[in-house]
Formats: structure tokens, sequence, C-alpha cells
């Protein structure tokens, strides 16, 4: 096997070489490997998009490893997909294709929580789950105008940051809406929120 | 020697049906071959290349139930340019000529046109089963003449398919006089239909017992359809997102209770996780559990779900599970025969999955298991050692690290070992997939062990043309052989060019084989297709015979070279 193809150079007595050695590098022998992190962590992505780079269609190509090693010290590490791997037939249609994952920031919460927006339907369902998530809060839900914490009396506003920057109530806006442009939410202390003068719910807390 | 009238081989033969069985009683004499080709209705071409509809018709004219298998199975993965081929249109158009009764049509990976679907539905006046899998070509223009037309319609499930969704009427094609459905599949569906057709056509169909829908139907439409079919048994969810406060649900909660007969259940293409309660009642009973289009469903929700999935045989479910929840299952499910753990992020963005730990929980607690399709993180060959241990009565085994080239993280070999024990352990295995890191070493064990293996898949891996030589010369069985990214080259592929006429096709792309090498089998043998795929506008025909071949494709065949080839494939 030419030794231009830096992934053959295992051998069966491969006692000798190391992890390096062995992995699909960039570069043409002589040349200093990029060694990838891919392999040795568990779950690293970079492993083999980063290294293997078959452009089919391109018109100078000949379909070998060796070349696309080739290509591939000619233009920059970037995370292209090898055509047909993972062998995986319609994988876009099952994977999570559509997900949109924020972060969740409770006042007074050492850490956040993310969710993803995508899997529910209505406000109700949102604020229920954060609720879950939070159960040691309590998330000012106009449908219940009255719930209040009961071990420490607080009481969350939720709201979200849009595309604009802007902090925004939730349920103002129709529940796609919302989903669409919202980026992060904040369960923010209603004491906070005092001397905002707040008189009318939402419009769309109660029926989404 | 046949001291039998006809009739009475014949009813003997009705008892004969399996493939294999009548191909062999076939070829036992004249007499034999008469009487079985007149009797046999029911005939499966895997290669639709090879054989031309005319001699099937001249052979079987009592032909009822027909499948049949177009594109390559890497097809699947787009190594296989669009209109390279597999079109069915031919075959309806001389079997509609013919006086052939056709009942049953199968399709997989074959390009199916809106007028193919017409001229089927008008041409067989019987026809009542339609299974396309995997195929594309058609709208929903096509499905509403199926409908319309085939009167006595009982079974049309598509799967996987790629239709052109023209939004809605197919369903309200169905006539009113249409009461004779069993299966009626349309999952892959993306587009809206008509739920008030649907509500109506599921009412009066009182043998119905398989149903899956598509995204579009939504809940409360589900609760309907389920207390019009109590029957079902075999269910295909929708949309699964409710409110679980709403009146919806709780009569989905009473419709499912009725359902007692549901064995199978799968779809969940939208789901709220938090609502899984209400599917509890059936789960006790369920024998196929799909949930690989639900990457919603993950976490203590989706545990709970699988606790109550006592009886489970199949499992097809994303990595999302992780290795956690396939301890659950390993607890849980002790009947378990299929397990497939498909990527929900084929991309790695490093959250999934599974890795070598998950599958030896299940092997370890599912002595049952014989069929697996994994995709994981990684694989230890310690791990493989004990999964084959553990469930020597595999059938297929099909692993996929998603770095195909992954060593064994812990001792940084190859696999070599792992899949060796595999094959040494598992002595009915029928198909393998391979990857990770992996020498000719591997195959020297293939060859050696795996002496019923019809097909192997291989991707990324060996040193030199001995991997693919070892596997020719072993696997005495082998039908399908498909590779691709591997350094074999000329010598192994005309070490034994016969071989290629006792399997049913032979893909390489991406190794080293060359045009000069592919011209020679083609002159060695007639008796085969040699396609060569390539899609560089570069290449000329007459290009030096050294050139490497981008694909190659080649298949035995008692017609010749097809007529329908695009410009990108030749013949040689």
């Amino acid at each position: 096997m030419s030794s231009e193809n830096g992934k053959r150079l295992l051998e069966t007595d491969a006692g000798c070489l190391n992890f390096e050695a062995t992995e699909l590098t960039l570069g043409l022998p002589g040349e200093p490997r990029v060694t990838s992190d891919g392999g040795a962590k568990l779950g690293s992505k970079r492993g083999f998009s980063e290294t293997v780079d078959l452009k089919l269609g391109d018109n100078s190509q000949e379909v070998k490893l060796g070349h696309s090693l080739q290509e591939a010290a000619k233009s920059p590490a970037s995370k292209t997909q090898v055509v047909g791997w993972p062998p995986v037939r319609g994988f876009a249609k099952r994977g999570k294709k559509s997900c949109k994952y924020v972060k969740v920031a409770v006042d007074g919460a050492p850490y956040l929580r993310k969710v993803d927006l995508e899997i529910y339907n209505s406000y109700q369902q949102l604020l229920t789950s954060l609720e879950d998530m939070f159960s040691c809060f309590t998330i000012r839900n106009y449908l219940n105008e009255k719930q209040i914490d009961q071990v420490n009396g607080i009481e969350y506003m939720p709201t979200y940051e849009d595309k604009d920057g802007d902090w925004m109530l939730v349920g103002d806006v129709p529940w796609q809406m919302f989903v669409e442009s919202c980026k992060r939410l904040r369960l923010m202390k209603s004491s906070e929120a005092v001397g905002l003068g707040l008189k009318t719910a939402p419009k769309y807390s109660s029926t989404n | 020697m046949n001291y039998f009238p006809d009739e009475v081989l014949e009813h003997v033969f009705d008892f004969i049906t399996s493939h294999k069985d009548r191909n062999s009683v076939s070829l036992v004499c004249k007499s034999w071959y008469k009487i079985e080709r007149y009797s046999r209705q029911r005939v499966f071409i895997g290669n639709c290349y090879s054989i031309s509809p005319e001699r099937l018709i001249a052979r079987f004219p009592g032909l009822k139930s027909l499948t049949l298998k177009g594109k390559p199975h890497f097809a699947d993965f787009n190594l296989v340019p669009h209109d390279w081929g597999g079109f069915v249109y031919p075959w309806i158009k001389a079997l509609a000529k013919s006086r052939i009764g056709l009942e049953e049509l199968r399709l997989k990976r074959m390009v199916v046109s809106d007028e193919s679907l017409e001229l089927l539905s008008k041409s067989f006046v019987n026809f009542k089963s339609l299974v396309l899998v995997s195929c594309e070509g058609f709208t929903t223009d096509g499905l509403a003449a199926i409908a319309a037309n085939c009167r006595f319609i009982r079974e049309l499930d598509l799967q996987e398919n790629e239709v052109d969704d023209h939004r809605g009427h197919w369903l309200s094609c169905f006539p009113e006089s249409c009461t004779s459905l069993i299966s009626l599949n349309f999952a892959c569906l993306r587009g809206e239909v008509n739920l008030g057709a649907l509500e109506r056509l599921v009412s009066r169909s009182p043998n119905l017992k398989s149903l899956r829908l598509n995204r579009a139907v939504p809940l409360d439409t589900l609760q309907k359809l389920l207390m019009l079919a109590p029957q079902l048994v075999d269910l295909g969810i929708g949309s699964y997102v409710h409110d679980p406060f709403s009146e919806a649900y709780n009569k989905l909660k009473i419709a499912i209770q009725r359902c007692k007969s549901i064995r199978s259940l799968s779809g969940f293409l939208e789901v709220a996780p938090h609502c899984m309660s209400a599917i509890y009642p059936i789960c006790g009973n369920l024998t196929f559990l799909n949930l690989s289009y639900a990457p919603g469903l993950h976490g203590n929700k989706l545990m709970k779900l699988i606790q109550h999935c006592r009886k489970l045989q199949r499992l097809w479910i994303l990595d999302c599970i992780g290795d956690k929840g396939l301890g659950v299952v390993a607890l849980t499910c002790k009947e378990l025969q299929e397990l497939r753990v498909f990527p929900s992020d084929p991309f790695g963005a490093g959250n999934a999955a599974v890795t070598e730990e998950g599958l030896v929980l299940v092997s370890a607690g599912c002595p049952k298991l014989n069929s697996l399709l994994y995709f994981c993180q990684q694989m230890t060959n310690a791990a493989l050692i004990t999964v084959a241990k553990n469930c020597p009565n595999f059938i297929r085994f099909r692993l996929c690290i998603l770095d195909p080239i992954k060593p064994d993280p812990v001792t940084n070999q190859p696999l070599d070992e792992g899949f060796g024990a595999i094959v040494q352990s598992c002595k009915g295995l029928k198909r393998l997939s391979l990857s990770g890191l992996l020498t000719d070493q591997v195959f020297l064990y293939i060859g050696m062990y795996a002496e019923q293996l019809k097909m192997l898949s291989i991707a990324f891996a060996a040193n030199s043309d001995k991997g693919m030589l070892y596997v020719l010369n072993g696997c005495k069985k082998l039908r399908k052989l498909e590779i691709r990214d591997c350094p074999f080259g000329d010598a192994a592929l005309l070490e034994d060019v016969g071989k290629y006429e006792t399997m049913r096709s032979l893909w390489m792309s991406s190794c080293e084989v060359t045009l000069g090498g592919c011209k020679s089998v083609a002159e060695k043998m007639p008796s085969l297709n040699v396609e060569i795929i390539n899609e560089s506008e570069q290449m000329e025909f007459n290009l030096d015979d050294k050139q490497k071949v981008d694909k190659l494709y080649l298949y035995r065949t008692l017609v010749g070279h097809r007529k329908d080839a695009p410009e990108y494939v030749w013949i040689l």
C-alpha cells in the first residue's frame, strides 16, 4: 500500500505504532501531521470529517484516498462531510433537524438549563415543563393568577430575549412567532418587575 | 421418474412456497420445470436488470405477485446519481400487454412514475397490493390513480419513498365502494391529507389491520380513527403533540385502551414527550416498536415507555437512548430479537449516543438477539468478543462506528479480532457490515468462518488486495458484495471472475480498480454487465486503461446490456 495514503500505515503487528500514527490525517508524507483529537475522546466531532475530504464533482480529481489527502492539504481543514457516510438512509429526516434549544436562566439558580422549544405546542406546555424543570420555583402564569411558591413565596415572570436583543414578556405574540424569535429565556423574579405596571395579561398566554 | 399425474405434483408444489425451494424444484427435470412454472404465482427478482419482463411473462404465465429491486444498496447513501436507472414502467407496460393477472407488486429502490401507477391501476382487475420501499419518481397523483381505479385494493404500503406531495386529494379518491383495505401506510408523505376523507375511509374498512399515518394527521384525528378501528394490529402515529389537559387527550386515552390488538407501534413523527402515558396500556403487548423518527423522545420519558414493553421482539430506536437506556432495554425486553439503533446526530456534535457498553448490556440481557444495526461512537474488541459469546445466533450484524476508521479506543488496535470473534461464533451469519479500523486480517477471518454469509458491506478497510481475495475465496454463499474506499485493485478484481456469476452483484467505489481491469472482467465474462459510473466531465471513453474507476457496479444478467443507462454510465 502506498505510503502516500497515511491511513494505511498500520501493519498487522501494530503494537509499535502509536495512536496518532494510525489516524487519518491531512498532509503529504513528510509534512507535519495535523493531529485531530478525533477518536481519542468520546464523541469528538472532528475526528473524521475534518480529515477526509472527498469532493466528488471536482474535475481534477482521482477519487482515491491518496488524492483526497492531497486536496485536503491544499485547502484549510473545513468541516466537510464524506459523501454517503454514515450510511443512514434519510438521516436528515430522522435527526434533530428541527430543534431549537434555548438557554433558560432562573434568577437565583446556580446554573442554567436548556429546552427545545420545538417540542412544545403552546405557552402552557412550555411553562408547565419549565415548572417541572425548576420545581422549587413557581412561574407566574396568567392562567393561575394566584400561583405563589409555597416555600419561599417567590414568583417569577417568564421573559425572553428576542432576535433584536430586547427582553420581552412571554406570551404577547403567537406561539410560532415566539419560537422563531426567542433566543433565550429568563425567569425573572417578580420583585424585580415591580414598577413595570403590567395591567393586562399577555394575549396568548391562555389560548395557545 | 414421474408416476403421478401433473395435477398431483402441482398440488404438492402448492406447499412449496419459498423462492429458493421453488427454484430447486424447477431444476429437477423437464417435467417438474414445466409443472412448477405453470403453478408459480410469486416471483422475486433481486436485480431488475438480470432478466427482462418478456422472459418473466413467458416463463410464468400464472404470475400473481412480483417483487422487484432496482438500484444498488449504496444508492440509499447518495452514492448513485440521479437517473441511474431502475425504472418500473417497462415492467408494468409489458405485464399490462400480457394476460398476466397481476395482484401484487412490491418494489424496492425503483423509479416509479405517475404514468406507471396509472397504467398499473387500470390494467389489472384484481390488483390488490402495492408495496413501495425507498422508491421515487411519483407524486400523490399516482396514488390517486391507484385509489380510484383498484377496486379490490387491500394494501397500499409506502415506506420511506420520495414522493412529490401535491396535497390532499388522493385519499378522497378511494370510492365509497372500497371497503377492502387491510393495510394503509402513508407515513412518508409530507403533505396535508384530507382528514375527513381519511376518517370515512377507515370507517368503511372493517378489515383494516395496519394503519400508518403521516405527520399531518393530528392527535384528535388519531383518536377518532382509533375509535373507528379498534381492531388495528399495527399503528403508526403521525403527530403526537397535544396539551395533556385537553379533552382530545382524554379521549385518546380511552380510544387507545380499546385497541387491544395492537402489536406494532411506530411513527411519533412529532412528539410531545410528556404525554406518553396514554400509550402505556398497549405497551405490554407490543412486539415491534419503532421510535427512530422521534428524536424528541429521550431520557426518562423514553425509559419509562420501554419499561412497559416486556414482550418486545423488535426495537428501532435513536442513539439518544444512550448506553443507560440500552441497559433498561436489556433488563426489560427479554424476548428481543432485533435491535436497530440509528444516529440522531450523524455528524457527531458529540451529544450522542451509544458506545460498546450499551451493546454489551443488550447482548447479555437479551439472549434471543439475532439481528443488529448499531450506529455508535466507538467499539472495542473486548466488547465484540463478549457480544459474540453472549449471542451466537446473529443472522444480521451491522455495525457502524460514526468515525469509520476508528480503532479500539482502549487498546488502539484495529477491530479485526472483535469482528473475527463475531464470524467465528455466529455460524448462521448471513449479513455483515463492518466499520472501524480494520486490516486484511479481519477478512481472513471472514473468509475462514463466515460460511453462510450472503451479503458483506465494507468501507474504509483493509491494507491490500489480500483482503478482498480472502472474502472471494472463502465465502461460498456470497451474493452481494459492496465496497467503498478500500485499497482493492485489479489483482483482486481479476483473480476469479467466474465467482461473480455466482453472485447477484458487486459494487466497488473509490477503490483502486482501473478501467483496464474492468474491461478485462467484461471481456472474460459476457454474462455480466460491467457498469462504470463516471461523473467527472473530463473522462472520455478512450481514456487510459490505467485510469482509476470512480464507481464500478457489476452484476450477472441473462439479457445483456441494459438500454436505459444514462450518459455517465458506461457498460463495458
